[in-house]
């Protein structure tokens, strides 16, 4: 069956190309069906390739086509072809099943919207970009694929784009993705420039991996360099992470979808996918691990003093991807995919739930008006509480096999950034805890007037059915997720089935079984603690705590403000300075003064042009009788 | 018997500052025409004498394209002045400076 994976890419460009040309006309809520089954397709034909995949033996794998060639330039040879192995099919298992979900949900979601077709559109564009990305069985197809989720992410995150801060905070999304896309471009440049080729394995000379040997150390490290500033672009990691947060300002089906679930761990995925080469440097990972440990930390300590619903889960899905990148710096790939896959339930589920939460109370994302949804909302409460409990790190959930695989891993690597991680696991616990109480908890607030004089809000109502059904899969996913990866049969499970994509690279050094045991505990205490911090600080009726949510933390550990300060303003003044005094005085000077100085020569010179004949006539005259002069002086003078 | 060419030099002459005198003091369009006629018949005069004098034909036969040249500048310039009188009724050269400014 491995023969259809085309398909996979193929049926939500199909739903797009569909909807560009009839959406409008299909109008609501046909087109968001058509765009849902599209994606539900590829679902289909995803788990028709994973059961392809699976009557292979261990070792064979492998399924690489090429279909055609894109283009061939001088030793550039670039093939369109996909590349199906345990890698990219348990990507696209997660990517179209979530994504079908989202869809779905959309459908309610969405409703009533002006731009409702042009939605799903976007939508499916995005799914078929992000296959591309993880098909492609050569460098610069996914480079293809991860500009096509870039643009598709800055075309949602501005979708109400008559609303200024989403319209700015799609184009701070995608300047931010563009620095690190930069990175990308001048990885790919280095590796061609040393094995001649791009495509990851197959082709001539075993493509990138067979021809690694031609990398040197230094090289090899400046390569993982680049490919991390790539994955701390599309990944919202530090430096890069300040665009994700302001990316809530799309709607929330596409917060979900792209800025939690799927594109977001692109960046994840490129640097498990180049597995081979980082490998092959050690201060590489060492700065991965580095970088993904105090991202995840940083951006836990901001979720907890944020008001906004959307903006907690986005600094927790920024500190969840640093947990993976992290993993991956320390050789886990098969952790980090672990909570990749485990991530893209509970967090899409703690999404769409919030969505739900802010559908029902018609936008108000503010928590600080929340409060007592539980009442009106059962099952968004339910659902929404499987993923506090999952992100939390509570067993049986999916998030405490995932973040403890995660974090023994690291335990065994970098003692120091497991600390910080388990830090951020008790901060992890706790801003969800505080979230769960001040939305779902307590008394109602909506009801009140707000703190700037909002009027008090209609009593929220529970969502239609294509809103909870997502809900409730997500929620059964979350729960269960574990499963895939349990510690007890790890060569049996996930992580003997990817294991031959990371042949050599792999660092699976698993403790005995009582380190194991302790480390888990050691989890759940953190999970414990923030739980109960986070509970006995929150469930009181007092909901304004300035000092649990200080300026500091408010202002993103003023991280916005330095780059304003080092880079936005000075540019802002360089730009000031070009344009008042280079182009105002130096360019348009020089255009006005040749201008000026035509004109005044012509007021000058106009004044011989007196319109009279006899003044044309006279100066004929003398200049003949000068000509005359100077004829006959020379003359003379001979 | 016959002059010498000093006369003739001498009518050409005078018969050329009568022509270029009249063109810069005289308003009249008509007479600035008639003194332009009176410049080139001087030349004229000229041509021939030096032909005459240095027993060239090429000064007499240049006359005749003076001549034709002169037929036509007064076909057009008195073209210009007839349209210009029905349009503005004045041959006062100093009036015509419209396109001054």
């Amino acid at each position: 069956m491995l023969h259809v994976a085309y398909l996979m890419p193929l049926l939500p460009l199909a739903g797009f190309v569909v909807l560009v040309f009839a959406g409008r006309r299909i109008g609501d809520p046909l087109a968001g069906w058509i765009a849902t089954i599209a994606v539900a397709g590829a679902f289909v034909v995803a788990c028709l390739t994973l059961g392809g995949l699976l009557n292979q033996p261990d070792a064979h794998r492998v399924f690489l086509h090429t279909y055609f060639t894109w283009f061939h330039v001088s030793g550039l040879n670039v093939p369109v072809g996909i590349l199906v192995d345990p890698l990219s099919v348990t990507m696209c298992m997660f990517i179209t099943g979530v994504s079908a979900l989202i869809h779905l949900y959309s459908i309610g979601y969405m409703k009533g919207d002006p731009d409702y077709p042009k939605f799903f559109l976007y939508l499916n564009l995005f799914v078929f970009s992000m296959l591309v990305l993880v098909l492609s069985d050569n460098l610069l197809l996914t480079f293809v694929g991860w500009e096509g989720v870039g643009v598709c992410s800055y075309w949602l995150v501005s979708f109400w784009f008559h609303r200024d801060a989403a319209a700015s905070a799609g184009k701070k999304a995608f300047i931010y993705n563009r620095i690190g896309d930069t990175g990308f471009l001048l990885a790919i440049f280095l590796i061609f420039e040393k094995t001649g080729t791009l495509q990851y394995e197959g082709g001539p000379g075993g493509g990138i991996f067979g021809q690694l040997h031609h990398l040197g150390g230094g090289t090899a490290t400046a390569v993982v360099l680049l490919l991390l500033l790539a994955a701390t672009g599309k990944s919202a990691q530090i430096p890069l992470f300040n665009w994700l947060p302001d990316a809530m300002e799309g709607p929330t089906p596409v917060s979900a979808l792209i800025h939690a679930a799927t594109m977001v761990t692109a960046g994840v995925y490129l640097l498990c996918r180049m597995n081979h080469l980082l490998a092959l440097t050690h201060p590489g990972t060492e700065v991965i691990a580095i970088i993904g440990g105090v991202t995840a930390f940083v951006a836990a300590t901001i979720a907890c003093a944020q008001q906004d619903i959307k903006k907690v889960l986005a600094f927790s899905t920024v500190s969840q991807i640093g947990y993976m990148i992290l993993a991956v710096g320390s050789g886990a790939y098969v952790a980090a995919i672990f909570l990749m896959v485990a991530h893209a339930f509970f967090k899409g589920l703690l999404f769409l739930a919030a969505g739900s939460a802010i559908h029902g109370l018609d936008g108000e994302q503010d928590l600080k008006r929340m409060g007592a949804l539980r009442k009106t909302m059962q099952w968004t409460t339910v659902t929404f509480t499987v993923g506090w409990l999952a992100i939390a790190g509570i067993p049986p959930l999916a998030g405490f096999w995932s973040k403890g695989d995660v974090l023994e891993n690291v335990y065994s690597h970098y003692k120091l950034l497991w600390v910080l991680g388990l830090f951020t696991a008790i901060l992890t616990a706790y801003y969800m805890t505080r979230l769960q109480v001040l939305a779902f908890g307590g008394e109602p607030r909506w009801d009140k007037i707000g703190p700037n004089g909002e009027p008090a809000l209609h009593t929220p109502h529970e969502s239609p059915w294509v809103m909870r059904l997502p809900l409730v899969v997500l929620a059964v996913a979350a729960f269960f997720g574990g499963l895939l990866d349990l510690p007890w049969i790890h060569h049996d499970s996930f992580q003997g089935w990817l294991a031959p994509v990371f042949a050599g690279s792999l660092y699976n050094d698993h403790l005995h079984s009582g380190g194991e045991w302790a480390l888990a505990l050691t989890d759940v205490a953190a999970a414990a603690i923030g739980l109960i911090i986070g509970w006995g600080l929150w469930r009181g009726a007092q909901v304004d705590k300035p000092q649990l949510e200080p300026q500091f933390l408010q202002r993103v550990w003023y991280w916005d403000d330095f780059y304003d300060a080092v880079i936005g303003r000075p540019s802002q003044k360089l730009a000031t300075f070009f344009a008042w005094v280079v182009d105002a005085r130096i360019i348009d000077g020089a255009v006005n003064g040749a201008a000026n100085l035509v004109r005044s020569t012509g007021q000058v010179t106009r004044k011989l042009q007196s319109g009279y004949v006899r003044n044309y006539a006279l100066g004929i005259a003398l200049g003949m009788a000068a000509l005359i002069v100077f004829l006959l002086s020379r003359t003379w003078w001979s | 018997m016959s002059l010498s060419a000093g006369w003739y030099l001498g009518l050409a002459a005078l018969v050329f500052t009568i022509g270029a005198i009249g063109l810069l003091v005289r308003r009249n369009v008509l007479i600035m025409f008639m003194c332009i006629e009176l410049m080139l018949n001087a030349a004229n005069l000229t041509f021939v004498t030096f032909a005459r004098v240095l027993n060239d034909i090429g000064g007499q036969a240049l006359v005749f394209f003076v001549l034709v040249v002169a037929a036509a500048e007064v076909v057009v310039g008195l073209g210009i002045v007839v349209t210009n009188f029905r349009r503005r009724s004045t041959t006062v050269a100093d009036d015509l400076h419209s396109l001054k400014d």
